[in-house]
């Protein structure tokens, strides 16, 4: 069974209030050193077959028209290493 | 014989009720429509009401987009059925492909319920036939989500084909580029409000009944059709 990882995350040019808000709250926490904030979101499906090049376009698909909104958002598709 | 106007109740749905109430006010017969059900029962026009439909998982309005109900008013719109989606419904319009652009998380963070002044940019559209173009009116809003954003060439073009239906006046309080309240599609028969008409249709219970025009500029629209 294999693992892909789709990461979507707003596009630099779009306002990201959440995760300015983070990091305006690091410095009162103690932590220091960060610029910048951008939040996102991480899906893991785990697919009931490989991972070869038709379900990757299938989730290439999927993503493009469901889990991201590529007017505001971009996103990547990974496979993830499952020697676990 | 009086248009039907469809309002669509999706699971989380909040103001379907307010809606059918305001089309009745406005002389229309008010129905009911079920996200699961792909029959629009013969209506003349579609109101998608606000609220937070499936739980705003995803993103809000994502997965109404896909509902079998959309399905239908998705196919009518393109063919000039006119569709006013209010609050969330404007979400599900945007996330439909049906109007350009998108709503975001309001930049300031917080969820803002206020009555809003706003200023009728366009009153050509199928829903705001009955306000004249500059009139200023306040109506409710409230929202977590109602910032819209779109690339400057979309903003551009909205400004300049006269789209933009709806700007709010003295505070813009979502961080809205260009202060955009509502929009259009080309053909002007599908809009797209943040702020709500539906609650601003009785003395007793809204701040004005300003918002009332929408509901009988659709009449008037149909009539002439």
């Amino acid at each position: 069974m294999a693992r892909v990882v789709v990461d979507v995350m707003l596009k630099p040019e779009i306002l990201d209030p959440q995760g300015q808000a983070v990091q305006r709250a690091l410095p009162r926490l103690g932590f220091k050193g960060i610029a910048d904030v951008r939040q996102g979101k991480r899906f893991e499906l785990e697919l009931e077959g490989p991972a070869d090049d038709a379900a990757l376009a299938e989730i290439h698909k999927m993503a493009e028209t469901f889990l991201a909104n590529t007017v505001i958002e971009d996103f990547t598709v990974r496979v993830e290493d499952d020697a676990r | 014989m009086t248009a039907r106007i469809g309002v669509v109740t999706f699971p989380g749905s909040l103001d379907d009720g307010d809606a059918l109430r305001a089309v009745k006010l406005a002389g229309a017969e008010p129905v009911s429509l079920w996200h699961r059900d792909k029959d629009l029962h013969q209506v003349d026009g579609v109101v998608l009401p606000g609220g937070f439909s499936y739980g705003d998982y995803l993103r809000c309005g994502a997965i109404a987009r896909f509902s079998p109900v959309m399905e239908t008013v998705i196919e009518r719109a393109k063919d000039g059925m006119p569709v006013l989606g209010i609050c969330n419904g404007f979400q599900v319009l945007c996330e439909s492909h049906l109007l350009p652009g998108a709503l975001t998380r309001n930049d300031h963070l917080h969820f803002i319920c206020r009555d809003q002044k706003l200023r009728i940019e366009n009153a050509d559209t199928a829903w705001t036939r009955d306000y004249t173009a500059g009139q200023e009116i306040t109506v409710p809003l409230k929202n977590g989500e109602g910032g819209y954003v779109a690339d400057e060439r979309t903003l551009d073009e909205l400004e300049a084909e006269g789209r933009v239906v709806a700007r709010y006046l003295d505070v813009n309080p979502n961080g809205s580029r260009r202060d955009i309240a509502g929009i259009t599609n080309a053909a002007g028969n599908v809009v797209g409000l943040m702020p709500h008409p539906e609650h601003a249709v009785e003395a007793l219970t809204g701040p004005t009944t300003e918002g009332l025009p929408f509901f009988t500029s659709v009449l008037k629209q149909l009539v002439n059709v």
